[in-house]
């Protein structure tokens, strides 16, 4: 993959670099193919941390990811891997690290220590242990991002609260944190007047209030504050008027008698707010209790009311008709068709809308369908980015949609039953689709649903030019539809497949393919032993697994190359250190 | 013989003689079943139009829920939704029935708090079932009558303060109370 960068880019990274040595192997980097030496993005298993770290002593900002996307949905066992300790232990423990950090060190920092600033993580298992690891060994360390991870407590949050002297931001996006007791707040020290950004929504437990009230008061450039179903609505009007300058907030339990004094406080604190721009949360939330941001609607950039499921048709619809500056709006789709009618009728700046469903499991709750989508798509021309759960889709909704809104980067479009075709004509979303994939040229994420054929992957690899990540379920016909599209879309990076009829065929038929692509995961098709064991052979520098977990239970033997395969998925580059019993590396 | 028929016969006696205090010609089942229905229309209201769809989805939910990883919503998400659910406590066939005494009324009556979806459809129905035009709490309006409950600690709570999940989970009876009685007894504004 071959990377260019702009002067700028360039000369920024030698602003870091102070040693001679240094220069000289950055330019080095900077001819190849490798990104800038300051920012780093890896997948965990592309390459070894100890690598990384050797060669890139001066990192300030790593990203790294680990299981692949479908995890998120149950589809990767658990002890499959994406470990964070490795990372995090070779950056704080490299010698060039500790070397370039002592060089480098920031005025206000500490001089000495490695000088990573800011970790973002998603899907890795992340310790305790490597948590503490983190806060004692980068002393510059700013910002930690965690997004779908596991494995930590709230004691590894103690650890970086307590060790992280110049902490801005901790931001923790739907993680699943064990609750080991709310005393990690106080441990940030009365010094600690950096922070910028909390997210603590995810958590699941109780909190220190009153030691968030002494942060939130000595920290005065706090702009976004995301709180947990924990706090009440009592202490986050105390938060507020503690901290009116906020431009971000989650709301904790959104929940208050509407007659009480508690109520009006927290209009009074609410309105104070006038730099507002963005409110999720709204845990528990009445609809009574919506008039008291009612004051702000008109500034809101951002809404998320997708935890919210006691909210729904009339009382949206009341909140939504303040909100016409709206740009992101992520609801439940209880908010209906007519719901989102008035999105359409008034949320004209609209550009990322994600409906979500409130009852997957029961039947007869308001639902949205191809209308919804419909409306939004007349009313909202900026429109670009969605994710939309829904019962049923027409092929003419799909083309209008795509006749309405030519700007789609992203068009996520889950239809809740798997093969489901057009109501209306009983035939295939083929059109549908290749209607949006040739409108849109500038696409480059699509997910599939409904009913679908090879057609729609022949329109695909027509049109889809830009595309760089495809999500398919329950779709096609034959190996020509994973082939129309690995033939046809130059920029994928990202396949992921699960329950479609492709096999070794597509598989193996055009391999330097995916010396281009980022990673391929196939779960429930055709694929064989044999397949996967054929491209392990023939394209070697590829990192083929197979997880089986059938064959947990059962001691090595071979499975015959005809045995057909549960799971495979392949990375480009080096492969990883350990593996668990039930995924074989080829 | 006697047999079935006659048993039949005193089963419907038995009926007609038991001792509650409702009203006669009232029937219980038939409230609630009404309160039910009304709650299930609002809800379908929007997807009332395709009649045909409505009953293929009757029938989907239970597969869907068996495929592996479908829909395709974050683990922490779904998570949400069945901590949400999992808050009610099941009882009885999956109702959570509390008896509902008003001051004033000779008959306590007994609703299934789980087919509302918050306060304001229970205040409605206890408003319908008992003819009384004035539960619903407005803003600044003196009730003239105040909805308690008895929780799981014995304490007599008013209905409202906290969260329904919570609230469906520790109520144990109900008792709507006149308001200066209430009054007289409550302490904070």
């Amino acid at each position: 993959m071959m990377t260019y960068f702009p002067e700028e880019v360039v000369e920024h990274i030698f602003g870091f670099l102070t040693a001679h040595c240094d220069r000289n192997a950055a330019s080095l980097v900077v001819q190849g193919v490798v990104p800038p030496a300051a920012r780093l993005r890896r997948n965990c298993y592309a390459v070894r941390p100890e690598r990384v770290a050797a060669r890139f002593p001066a990192v300030r900002s790593l990203t790294v990811k680990g299981k692949p996307h479908f995890a998120d949905f149950n589809l990767v066992p658990p002890d499959w891997g994406g470990l964070a300790a490795p990372w995090i232990e070779a950056f704080a423990s490299s010698p060039t690290a500790a070397a370039a950090g002592g060089r480098g060190g920031r005025a206000g920092g500490g001089g000495g220590g490695a000088p990573l600033e800011e970790l973002r993580m998603k899907r890795m298992v992340v310790s305790d242990e490597c948590l503490e690891t983190l806060a004692r060994s980068f002393p510059n360390f700013r910002a930690l991002v965690l997004i779908s991870c596991e494995g930590f407590s709230t004691h590894g949050l103690a650890a970086v609260a307590t060790h992280c002297r110049h902490l801005r931001e901790i931001d923790l996006q739907e993680n699943e944190i064990e609750d080991r007791g709310p005393q990690w707040l106080s441990c940030f020290p009365e010094s600690c007047t950096s922070l910028m950004s909390l997210n603590f929504a995810c958590l699941k437990g109780e909190i220190n209030v009153a030691a968030l009230e002494r942060l939130v008061s000595r920290c005065p450039n706090l702009r976004s504050l995301r709180l947990n179903r924990a706090v009440s609505v009592e202490a986050l009007s105390r938060i507020l008027m503690k901290a009116p300058q906020l431009v971000d907030l989650g709301t904790g339990s959104f929940w208050v008698d509407h007659r009480s004094e508690a109520f009006h406080r927290l209009i009074s604190a609410i309105e104070r707010c006038k730099s507002l721009r963005s409110l999720s949360g709204f845990w528990d939330a009445s609809p009574l209790c919506l008039p008291a941001i009612y004051p702000i609607c008109s500034n809101l950039t951002g809404l998320n009311l997708s935890y919210a499921p006691a909210i729904q048709g009339s009382d949206l619809i009341k909140l939504i008709r303040h909100c016409w500056k709206l740009q992101r709006l992520w609801v439940l789709d209880c908010i209906g068709d007519k719901g989102l009618a008035i999105v359409a009728s008034t949320c004209k700046e609209l550009q990322e809308l994600r409906v979500f469903p409130s009852d997957i499991y029961g039947a007869g709750s308001a639902t949205v369908t191809e209308e919804g989508l419909v409306a939004v798509s007349f009313g909202c021309p900026k429109l670009h980015s969605l994710l939309y759960f829904c019962h049923q889709m027409t092929n003419a909704a799909l083309i209008t949609v795509a006749n309405n809104c030519p700007n789609f980067t992203r068009f996520r479009l889950c239809i809740l039953e798997p093969k489901k075709a057009d109501p209306l004509t009983n035939q295939p979303l083929d059109e549908g689709f290749g209607a949006i994939v040739r409108s849109s040229k500038g696409l480059r994420r699509l997910s599939l649903s409904g009913l679908l054929t090879d057609q729609v992957f022949m329109y695909i690899g027509m049109y889809a030019k830009k595309l760089e990540m495809l999500s398919i379920a329950f779709a096609g016909d034959s190996d020509k539809g994973m082939l129309y599209v690995l033939n046809g879309c130059k920029n994928l990076r990202k396949l992921e497949i699960r329950d479609c009829p492709f096999g070794d065929g597509a598989l193996l038929e055009n391999v330097a393919k995916y010396e281009t692509m980022r990673s391929l995961w196939m779960s429930s098709c055709d694929v064989t032993l044999g397949g996967c064991r054929a491209l392990a052979a023939k394209m070697p520098m590829l990192n083929v697994e197979v997880i089986n977990e059938r064959t947990k239970a059962k001691s090595r033997g071979s499975p015959s190359d005809f045995h057909k395969v549960e799971k495979c998925v392949y990375r480009t580059i080096a492969g990883r250190g350990t593996t668990p019993r039930f995924v074989w590396i080829l | 013989m006697k047999g079935a028929t006659c048993y039949k016969n005193d089963l419907e006696n038995l009926r007609a003689t038991e001792l509650t205090l409702r009203p006669p010609g009232i029937d219980v089942e038939e409230v609630i079943r009404s309160a039910s229905i009304a709650t299930k229309c609002k809800k379908r209201a929007l997807s009332e139009k395709k009649e045909t769809d409505e009953n293929e989805q009757a029938t989907e939910p239970v597969a869907k829920a068996q495929i592996v990883g479908w829909p395709p919503i974050r683990a922490y998400r779904m998570n949400s939704f069945r901590s949400r659910k999992s808050l009610v406590v099941d009882d009885n066939n999956g109702g959570i029935y509390v008896k509902v005494s008003m001051d004033g009324v000779p008959y306590l009556r007994k609703i299934d708090l789980k087919i509302y979806e918050g306060y304001e459809e229970l205040w409605r129905a206890l408003e319908d079932m008992f003819k009384c035009s004035s539960l619903v709490p407005v803003n600044y309006d003196e009730p003239k009558y105040a909805i308690t409950y008895e929780d799981k600690d014995g304490d007599w709570m008013l209905v409202g303060d906290v969260p329904w999940e919570m609230f469906i989970s520790s109520c144990k009876r109900m008792r709507i109370m006149k308001g200066c009685e209430a009054r007289g007894q409550s302490s904070s504004a």
